[in-house]
């Protein structure tokens, strides 16, 4: 025998997808000019040969480990193109095409790959905050800067970085919920790339998609076709015009982490070449420079821009070779406002040693 | 108003308002810290003072508070975040050690976090099962934090603003078992200094360093052994100040550590062997340690036989004394 008990629908939710490369929006793309379209891909190919120069440093043994961002371009700079100057950024580990499009220089991010701190010493001039290596852990300080920015009453927003990976992380969850709870103005935009190292997707989470987690703590949920520059940016302006307001948004960017996790991974082991190569044909790049023919907005000069970009980088991995290594003092300096007597004597101590 | 008698929850409470009144970027937040003023009462009163913009109950998430503590001190907020008792604070504890403590050498000082996190801490209170813990050792070992640890109504308010006045995380424990054991007056004008042990009373015989609830216990012993005992309150617990325990142990000749948390990597080792790499020539006994043993800390019928107290002390200070 069974009881069948009256029940009625408390909540249902929905997640909607943004593309605009390919639709019939693509033509009706109208919020910017030509330049910005130049300037966009420009800052893409400078991040594309970042990445493939800082590769090359790390096999010649002058970076240890390097994070590849390749295949990853449009969402990271039409998410940073979308911000506003006095917006914040948080980052996460793999955001180099993020700061580069944020304006930092190419040196400095290539010092901090070399292992010297220096290269994140002014980025407060961004709003951005220096690179989280745990995964996940910096979404909380995400939704901490979007509370403060509704506590002090600005109209200002942060856009938080992070992974498909992450979002098996408490601190994750822990984030979107202070950031529902507190009216933050807060975009966690996640790259879902893919892959957690080895972990697919698929097995990361039995959600279809992570943009519908924010349901659950009673904030918009958006996912966008990471690899479509204009979508990243349509999807990401809308976030903020909603964050801005105390209405937090998770914008879910369907990408694809087209080289290995780091330089110390060997993505073969996990992954078949055919997919790989399935996503090379949706390469960020290519389909922008497609969408900018197709406009009739490609022309000689941004043709140069491969080369000059290249040379840019080349510039700046030299500058950052060249630059001085941080001083023994700087192992102590930092760590606290005033240096404690303790750290005094170990560094003095340390200093006898080192100049025996 | 400058002078009050006040107990130590009172001191908490008392420092928190005036610092609140003091400086609009201070806020206060945490597990029912709000409406309710804390489940120890120690923010009672500041959300009427100061709206609930200042001071607020947050959801039910250690690493969240102190998390989201992190972003608001990024933009220049001064929080005061409570962990309703110390034993929660280990899902919180990610945060402080590996984010507010490396912040400002991460980014070579141009970002810093200006972050207290409270909490009751320590044992005797017969409470539920993680409700008594004493982790002042965690915290000490996570570099980049100062780890304070008051004993009296005075020092919690003065090192409590003084505290909250830092550019640096403090993780401030607070010692639950006298938060109102005894009055004293406040005198809110009084600065202490952060790195200063307090001396709490002079002796010639051993040295005996404790701190938090073991302080009154101290003195309880020392008062009760024929022996002249010189009481450090160590006030906070990193950065130690060492000098004021080798000066006294120069003395002594005899020193005793005195703490709550289990004995196996416990701050007393530190200070034992501190004693041992700049005094031993002036060394008449080793240093003896009177501690909790390494289990984890009971259910409460059997607290008594766990926590060091009076009588442990007394044998403890014999058995250095009779070295």
């Amino acid at each position: 025998m069974s009881i069948i008990m009256a029940r009625d629908e408390v909540y249902s939710g929905s997640v909607e997808r943004i593309e605009v490369m390919g639709t019939e929006d693509e033509d009706d793309f109208p919020w910017i000019d030509e330049d910005e379209y130049r300037e966009l891909y420009r800052k893409m190919m400078i991040a594309r040969k970042f990445d493939e120069k800082a590769f090359s440093l790390q096999r010649r043994g002058e970076i240890s480990t390097y994070a590849p961002h390749k295949g990853q371009e449009a969402a990271q700079v039409g998410a940073v193109f979308a911000l506003a100057e006095d917006d914040w950024i948080v980052p996460s580990f793999r955001e180099t095409a993020a700061f580069i499009m944020r304006g930092a220089p190419l040196d400095e991010i290539f010092r901090r790959w070399m292992g010297d701190a220096n290269g994140q010493r002014d980025l407060s001039e961004l709003n951005t905050l220096p690179v989280a290596v745990p995964v996940g852990t910096q979404n909380l300080h995400t939704a901490g800067l979007g509370m403060a920015m509704e506590k002090r009453d600005d109209d200002n927003a942060v856009l938080g970085f992070t992974g498909d990976g992450s979002t098996s992380q408490g601190d994750f969850h822990e984030a979107l919920n202070f950031s529902g709870v507190f009216s933050g103005h807060t975009v966690f935009f996640v790259q879902n790339n893919q892959y957690a190292i080895s972990m697919p997707i698929e097995d990361q989470t039995r959600s279809e998609t992570i943009a519908q987690k924010a349901i659950a703590y009673g904030i918009d949920g958006i996912q966008v076709d990471g690899n479509d520059l204009l979508a990243v940016i349509k999807a990401v302006e809308e976030a903020l015009e909603k964050a801005r307001k105390g209405e937090p948004v998770l914008v879910e960017a369907i990408t694809y982490r087209l080289e290995d996790h780091t330089t110390s991974d060997d993505s073969t082991r996990y992954r078949d070449e055919d997919e790989v190569e399935e996503w090379k044909e949706k390469d960020p790049i290519e389909r922008f420079r497609e969408y900018l023919k197709d406009h009739d907005i490609w022309d000689e000069e941004m043709k140069a821009f491969e080369e000059e970009a290249e040379e840019k980088v080349d510039e700046a991995a030299e500058k950052a070779l060249d630059a001085e290594d941080p001083e023994f003092d700087e192992l102590f300096d930092y760590v606290y406002d005033e240096m404690p007597e303790l750290l005094q004597e170990e560094k003095e101590q340390l200093r006898k040693e080192v100049d025996e | 108003m400058t002078k009050s008698k006040i107990n130590i929850v009172e001191a908490v409470n008392q420092a928190l308002h005036d610092e609140m009144d003091e400086d609009e970027d201070v806020i206060a937040y945490g597990e029912d810290v709000g409406e309710d003023g804390g489940v120890f009462r120690a923010t009672e009163g500041l959300q009427e003072d100061f709206g609930e913009d200042r001071c607020f109950s947050s959801p039910l998430a250690e690493s969240g508070i102190a998390g989201t503590a992190i972003g608001m001190s990024l933009y220049d907020f001064r929080p005061v975040v409570e962990m309703q008792f110390s034993g929660f604070s280990y899902l919180a504890f990610y945060q402080i050690k590996e984010h507010a403590s490396r912040m400002r050498i991460r980014s070579r000082g141009d970002y810093t976090v200006p972050l207290t996190v409270r909490a009751p801490y320590g044992g005797g209170i017969s409470a539920l099962e993680h409700h008594q813990e004493s982790p002042e050792t965690f915290f000490a070992h996570s570099q980049g934090l100062h780890v304070v640890i008051p004993s009296t109504p005075q020092d919690t308010y003065s090192l409590l603003r003084k505290s909250i006045q830092m550019d640096d995380p403090v993780v401030f424990l607070e010692p639950k078992k006298i938060y109102r054991a005894f009055k004293e007056e406040v005198d809110t004008e009084k600065e202490v200094d952060l790195e200063k042990a307090r001396i709490v009373q002079e002796g010639e015989d051993v040295t005996l360093v404790a701190w938090g609830a073991m302080v009154p216990v101290a003195e309880d012993a020392a008062d009760e052994i024929d022996a002249d005992v010189e009481i450090i309150d160590l006030r906070t617990i990193y950065p130690a100040d060492f000098d004021t325990i080798y000066e006294s142990v120069e003395k002594t000749g005899k020193a005793m550590v005195l703490h709550e948390a289990p004995k196996s990597v416990g701050f007393g080792a530190e200070i034992a062997t501190r004693i041992q790499e700049n005094e031993i020539l002036k060394m008449e006994a080793p240093v003896e340690r009177v501690t909790a043993p390494d289990v984890p800390y009971p259910l409460y019928t059997l607290e008594d036989f766990y926590m060091p107290n009076k009588n442990k002390a007394v044998k403890g200070l014999e058995r250095v004394l009779n070295f």
